[in-house]
C-alpha cells in the first residue's frame, strides 16, 4: 500500500527592526540575560504597547513579496496562556484579522520549480527565552531579552508532500526575508523557526488525514528528518489499523525519534480577543506603495538572470545568489571585470574557497572587487600566467596588497619575450634528452611534460603557449642539435 | 482645605507656601486617617521636597502654572517611581514602582506636589470600597457609610481636606459614584483623552483617570494638566487640548437634555429631587430642557461586566507569582506556584471577575458574551450620538441611592453591581461625565447630579458644570472636618 505525505508548516521569522515590536528596546541577540528590558516588555503594571511602524513595514514587504493579498485593516489580538517567560500573560498577535491572506512561496526541487500556496502572514510579538538547566532537579531561568522581538508567521497551505520540498521551501523563505533585509533567517540562532503540520493519506485520496503537529525543529535538516520519521510512524500506525490521534509533537535530533508533549502543555484555549491597548492596523495604498519600492530583486529572479546575462551554468547561478551579499558582490564583480564567465570562474573557484577555508562571509573577505578586477586584468594582458594570478590572489588574501605590487616584488611577470623563452627551451632540450628521443619517435606527447619543465625551469613566469610553440618547433627542426 | 483655584491664588499672591500646605495636608492626615482609613502611603519626604522645589520657584519668580505647589493625592492603581503600588491588593503587596505613569509626569512638569497613594476597592472592582485587602474607607460624612468606589479614597481624601485635589479612575462609574456620595466634583474624561501609560489597566477598552476636587475649576485646572496625546499610549485622542474653562453663570442657548430611562423607579426620592432642582437651576440660568431617551443604557450593566471582566481576566494574568508581588510559599511546581499564588493573593471579588471574564472569553462562549456585549456596546453608543443631537449636555442622577451603609451589600454583588448602572453607559460609550454635588438627604449625605456631554466636549460639560456649581453651591464641608476646622 502506497501512502502520500501531506505537510503544511507554519514559520516564524524574527523580524531584524532596531527597537521591539512594542517598545523601544533594543531588538538584539546575544546580550546578557534581561538587559534589553523596560516596563513595557516586562508586562509592569500600568506599562502599555505601542506598535513599531518599521516592524509593521518589514512585514508588509514579506507579505507583498510573497504575494500576498495584504489586508487594509488587520486587528491585533491577545493569545492567552500561561508561562514564565511570557510576562504579560498573553502574547499580542493577530487573529481572525490577519495582515495579509494568501500568497506563494517559490520552491525548487530537482530542477523543478513551483509556487507553495499560504494561507496568512501575521504579526506577532516573540515570548522570552527559558533556560532549563540540565538534569532532573535543575532549576528553570528566564531570560526576557527576547520579549517583544517582532515575528512574523508565515502559515503555507497543507501543499508540501516531500521532506525535501519542505527543505526546499524554508530555504527559499530564508532567501527571500534575507534579501528582502527583513530578517537574516538563521534557524541556529531561532530568526526562522519552523513547526511542520504533518499526515498521510493513501495515494489518491483527497480527504485530508489526521494530523499531527511536530516543534523543536532547530534546522532544515532536522524538519526533514522528522516530517520522514513521522510520515512513517503515521503509515505504519495505519497499516496496522491504528488511527492516528491529533497531537503536538515534539523533535528529538539525537535519536531521530518524535515524543508527545505533555497534554497539559497542548490542552489550551487561548481565549483571543481584540487587544484594546493597539488600535486596528490601517493600510493605506500609499504606504504599500512606498514599502513596495523598497523591495529588491528576489533570489529565483536574480538566478535565472545571473544565469542568462553571465552566461553561466543554472547551479552556479544558484550558488552565487544563495544570499544577497554574496549576490550584490558578484554583480559588481561581474560588472567591473566586464566578463561575466571569468568573474564567476574565479568566484565560484578561489573566492568561494578562501571563504569556505577561512569561515569567512563575502561581507568579511578582505580583497576588493577593484583589487580582483586589476588581478584579472594582468592575466588578460598576459602580464602574468593563471597560474600566477592564483599564487599572487591568496598573497593578496593573507597580505591585502595590490597585485601589480606583489607581482612585482615576487617577479612573477610573465616571460612573452621569445628570446629568453627559447633559451630555457633550449637548456630543458638539453637537459633531457630521452624524452627529446621519445618525443622524436613519434611519441608526441611528451611535449606536455616538457612543457612543465620549461615552466619550471622559469618559475612559472614563461607564457606557457609560447613555451609550447618554441618546444614544438625546436624540436620538429631539430634544433639545437 | 480651600478649593485648588483659591490655593493656586494664595501662593500667586505669596500668602502662603506649598511646604505650609503640604504640613496641612500631613497633619489633616495625621488627624483624621485613623477614623477614615484613606490612605495607604503617605510619602512625607517627597512631599516636603517637591513643595520646597516650588517655594523655592516661587521666590525666584518662576511659577509652574495653576498647580505649581499644589498637593495631590493618587489612587493606588497610578504608579509613580520609587513608591509602592498595591492596587489595594495582597498580591501587590511590596510591589514599588521603577516607573512613573505619564499622568505623574506631567503633574510633576507642572509643579504639583505628590503626597501620597489612596485606597481604593482591589484593582478598581467595586463601588463601596469595601473590596480593599488592607481595610475599608470610611465616608467622611458619616463614617458607618462607604464612601463609594473604587476611587473612594481619592474622593474621601478632597472631602476630608486631606488634599485639595485627588486622581482617580474609572471603568465604570469609579470616579463619580464615590464622588457623588463624598460631595465632590469628580470628572471621568472621554475615553483617550488623558493617558493609561502607568494605570493598572482592569478593563482597559474603558479605563480612564480622572480627577476630583472641591470645585468644577479645581478638575477643570488638572485636566487642562493632564489630558492630551501621549506617546507611550495608542489609544489617546490626537485633538489638541484647550485650555478648560468653568462657565460664566448663563446657560443661555444651551440644551440640557433630562435622561427619561434614569429619572423613574427605583430612584431614590430625595435623589430624584436633586436631579429636579439642578434641572430647574438650569432653566433659569437660561438653557432649555430637552426629554432625551436612551433606550439601550438599560443593557448597560451587562455589558459592562462581560466586557470589563473579559479584559480584566487578561489584565491581571500578569500577576502570577513568577517575577514581582505576592508569591505563596512552599510552592513544589510552577503549576502550584501559579495557582496558590494567585489564589491567596487576589481577593474574592477579584476573583469573581477573573472567573466571569476567563468563562465570557472562552472557546464556544465569545460569541454569545464577548461578541454580543460588544454589539451591545455599540448600540449604546448610537443612543448618545443620537441624545447629543438634541441635547448639548445629558443630566441625570449618579447612583439611585446616595451612600449605604458599610456592609449592606456584600453579600449581593448584583444588588452593588446595579449601583453603577446610571454611570456605565458613559464609560461603554467614551463620552466625558462629571459627578456634582447637588444636595443632601436629611441625614446630611451628599448627592451629585451626572452632567455628560459629547466626546471630547469636556469644555462643554466644564463650561455647565461650573455655571451650574454657581446655583446649587459647593458640596457641603463633613461635620467632622466642620469640627477639625473649628
Amino acid at each position: 500500500m502506497s501512502w502520500e505525505t501531506v505537510i503544511g508548516l507554519e514559520v516564524h521569522v524574527q523580524l531584524n527592526t532596531r527597537t521591539k515590536a512594542f517598545c523601544a528596546c533594543p531588538n538584539r541577540f546575544g546580550d546578557p540575560p534581561n538587559t534589553n528590558v523596560c516596563p513595557v516588555c516586562l508586562g509592569l503594571p500600568g506599562a502599555l504597547p505601542v506598535l513599531n511602524d518599521r516592524a509593521v513595514d518589514m512585514a508588509l514587504m514579506a507579505a507583498i513579496a510573497l504575494e500576498c493579498e495584504v489586508q487594509d485593516t488587520s486587528i491585533f489580538a491577545r493569545k492567552n496562556y500561561f508561562y514564565p517567560d511570557l510576562p504579560k500573560g498573553y502574547q499580542i498577535s493577530q487573529f481572525d484579522r490577519p495582515l495579509a491572506l494568501g500568497g506563494r512561496v517559490p520552491i525548487e526541487v530537482d530542477g523543478e520549480r513551483r509556487q507553495v500556496a499560504l494561507v496568512r502572514i501575521h504579526l506577532e510579538e516573540d515570548a522570552g527565552k527559558s533556560l532549563h538547566a540540565e538534569g532532573d532537579r535543575g532549576d528553570t531561568r528566564i531570560d526576557l531579552n527576547r520579549c517583544g522581538t517582532p515575528l512574523i508567521e508565515i502559515v503555507s497551505e497543507p501543499d508540501l508532500r516531500r521532506p525535501e520540498e519542505a527543505g526546499a521551501y524554508l530555504e527559499s523563505l530564508r532567501r527571500i526575508v534575507q534579501y528582502l533585509g527583513v530578517s537574516d533567517g538563521d534557524m541556529s540562532q531561532g530568526s526562522l523557526r519552523c513547526d511542520a503540520n504533518v499526515s498521510v493519506r493513501r495515494l489518491g485520496e483527497t480527504v485530508l488525514g489526521t494530523k499531527t503537529e511536530v516543534k523543536n525543529l532547530n534546522s532544515i535538516k532536522a524538519v526533514e528528518r522528522a516530517i520522514g520519521v513521522e510520515s512513517a510512524r503515521q503509515a505504519a500506525l495505519l497499516e496496522a489499523g491504528g488511527k492516528v490521534v491529533q497531537t503536538t509533537l515534539l523533535w528529538d535530533d539525537k535519536s531521530a525519534t518524535v515524543r508527545p508533549m505533555r497534554s497539559k502543555e497542548d490542552a489550551h484555549d487561548y481565549r483571543y480577543f481584540p487587544e484594546p491597548d493597539l488600535l486596528p492596523l490601517v493600510l493605506d495604498h500609499a504606504r504599500k506603495k512606498r514599502v513596495r519600492a523598497e523591495i529588491p530583486e528576489l533570489p529565483f529572479a536574480r538566478r535565472d538572470r545571473f544565469a542568462a546575462q553571465y552566461g553561466i551554468p543554472a547551479y552556479d547561478a544558484g550558488v552565487l545568489t544563495a544570499s544577497k551579499d554574496m549576490a550584490d558582490w558578484f554583480e559588481r564583480f561581474a560588472t567591473d571585470a566586464g566578463d561575466g564567465k571569468t568573474a564567476s570562474n574565479w568566484a565560484m573557484g578561489e573566492v568561494l574557497r578562501t571563504l569556505k577555508e577561512k569561515a569567512w562571509t563575502i561581507a568579511e573577505f578582505p580583497v576588493s572587487i577593484d583589487g580582483l578586477v586589476e588581478l584579472l586584468k594582468m592575466v588578460q594582458a598576459g602580464t602574468i600566467s593563471g597560474s600566477a594570478a592564483k599564487t599572487v590572489f591568496a598573497r593578496m588574501v593573507d597580505t591585502g596588497r595590490a597585485a601589480p605590487e606583489l607581482v612585482e616584488e615576487e617577479g612573477l611577470a610573465q616571460i612573452s619575450d621569445s628570446s629568453e623563452v627559447v633559451a630555457i627551451v633550449d637548456e630543458v632540450i638539453a637537459g633531457h634528452p630521452e624524452q627529446v628521443a621519445s618525443f622524436r619517435n613519434g611519441k608526441e606527447q611528451i611535449l606536455g611534460f616538457l612543457v612543465g619543465q620549461v615552466m619550471k625551469a622559469s618559475r612559472g613566469k614563461a607564457n606557457p603557449q609560447l613555451a609550447k610553440e618554441i618546444l614544438h618547433d625546436r624540436l620538429k627542426s631539430g634544433h639545437p642539435a | 482645605m480651600r478649593p485648588v483655584g483659591e490655593l493656586a491664588g494664595a501662593l500667586a499672591r505669596g500668602e502662603i507656601g506649598s511646604l505650609e500646605l503640604v504640613e496641612d495636608s500631613l497633619a489633616r492626615i495625621r488627624e483624621l486617617d485613623p477614623k477614615l482609613h484613606v490612605f495607604l502611603h503617605v510619602d512625607e519626604a517627597g512631599a516636603r521636597e517637591a513643595a520646597d522645589r516650588s517655594d523655592a520657584r516661587r521666590a525666584r519668580g518662576e511659577t509652574l502654572g495653576p498647580l505649581d505647589g499644589i498637593p495631590y493625592a493618587l489612587k493606588d492603581n497610578i504608579v509613580a517611581r520609587g513608591l509602592p503600588s498595591t492596587c489595594a491588593s495582597r498580591i501587590l503587596e511590596g510591589f514599588v514602582s521603577p516607573y512613573d505613569a505619564t499622568l505623574v509626569t506631567r503633574l510633576r512638569d507642572a509643579g504639583a506636589v505628590l503626597v501620597g497613594k489612596v485606597n481604593l476597592d482591589e484593582f478598581a472592582m467595586g463601588s463601596s470600597n469595601e473590596h480593599s485587602a488592607f481595610g475599608l474607607t470610611r465616608n467622611p460624612h458619616e463614617t458607618s457609610h462607604v464612601p463609594g468606589g473604587s476611587s473612594g479614597g481619592s474622593c474621601a481624601a478632597v472631602a476630608s481636606g486631606m488634599v485639595p485635589l485627588a486622581f482617580g479612575s474609572e471603568t465604570g462609574g469609579s470616579v463619580r459614584l464615590p464622588a457623588s456620595f463624598c460631595g465632590v466634583v469628580g470628572l471621568k474624561p472621554s475615553y483617550g483623552r488623558v493617558s493609561r501609560y502607568g494605570l493598572v489597566a482592569f478593563g482597559s477598552s474603558l479605563d480612564q483617570i480622572g480627577p476630583v476636587a472641591r470645585t468644577v475649576q479645581g478638575v477643570a485646572d488638572a485636566l487642562s494638566i493632564v489630558a492630551g496625546l501621549d506617546p507611550r499610549d495608542a489609544t489617546t485622542a490626537t485633538a489638541p487640548v484647550p485650555r478648560y474653562e468653568t462657565g460664566d453663570d448663563s446657560l443661555l442657548g444651551k440644551r440640557v437634555g433630562v435622561i427619561r430611562e434614569l429619572l423613574g423607579e427605583g430612584v431614590d426620592p430625595e435623589v430624584g429631587e436633586c436631579v429636579r432642582r439642578a434641572a430647574n437651576e438650569c432653566e433659569k440660568l437660561g438653557a432649555r430642557l430637552v426629554d432625551v431617551s436612551l433606550p439601550h443604557a438599560k443593557y448597560g450593566v451587562a455589558v459592562y461586566y462581560v466586557v470589563s471582566s473579559a479584559e480584566a481576566s487578561s489584565n491581571l494574568a500578569r500577576f502570577d507569582g513568577a517575577r514581582y508581588g505576592y508569591r505563596a510559599p512552599g510552592v513544589r511546581d510552577l503549576e502550584e506556584l501559579y495557582t496558590e499564588s494567585r489564589s491567596q493573593g487576589f481577593g474574592d471579588e477579584v476573583k469573581r471577575r477573573i472567573m466571569i471574564g476567563t468563562f465570557a472569553l472562552s472557546s464556544g462562549y465569545y460569541d454569545a458574551y464577548y461578541g454580543r456585549a460588544m454589539h451591545a456596546r455599540a448600540l449604546i453608543r448610537d443612543d448618545f450620538a443620537r441624545a447629543f443631537e438634541a441635547a448639548d449636555v445629558l443630566l441625570s442622577p449618579v447612583s439611585p441611592t446616595p451612600s449605604f451603609r458599610i456592609g449592606d451589600r456584600m453579600e449581593d454583588p448584583l444588588a452593588m453591581y446595579l449601583t453603577d448602572a446610571m454611570t456605565i453607559p458613559a464609560n461603554l460609550a467614551g463620552v466625558p461625565a462629571l459627578s456634582l454635588p447637588a444636595g443632601a438627604t436629611s441625614s446630611g449625605l451628599p448627592i451629585g447630579v451626572q452632567l455628560q456631554a459629547p466626546y471630547l466636549r469636556e469644555d462643554v460639560l466644564l463650561e455647565v458644570a461650573g455655571s451650574l456649581e454657581g446655583a446649587l453651591g459647593w458640596g457641603p464641608l463633613p461635620a467632622l472636618v466642620a469640627e477639625g476646622a473649628a
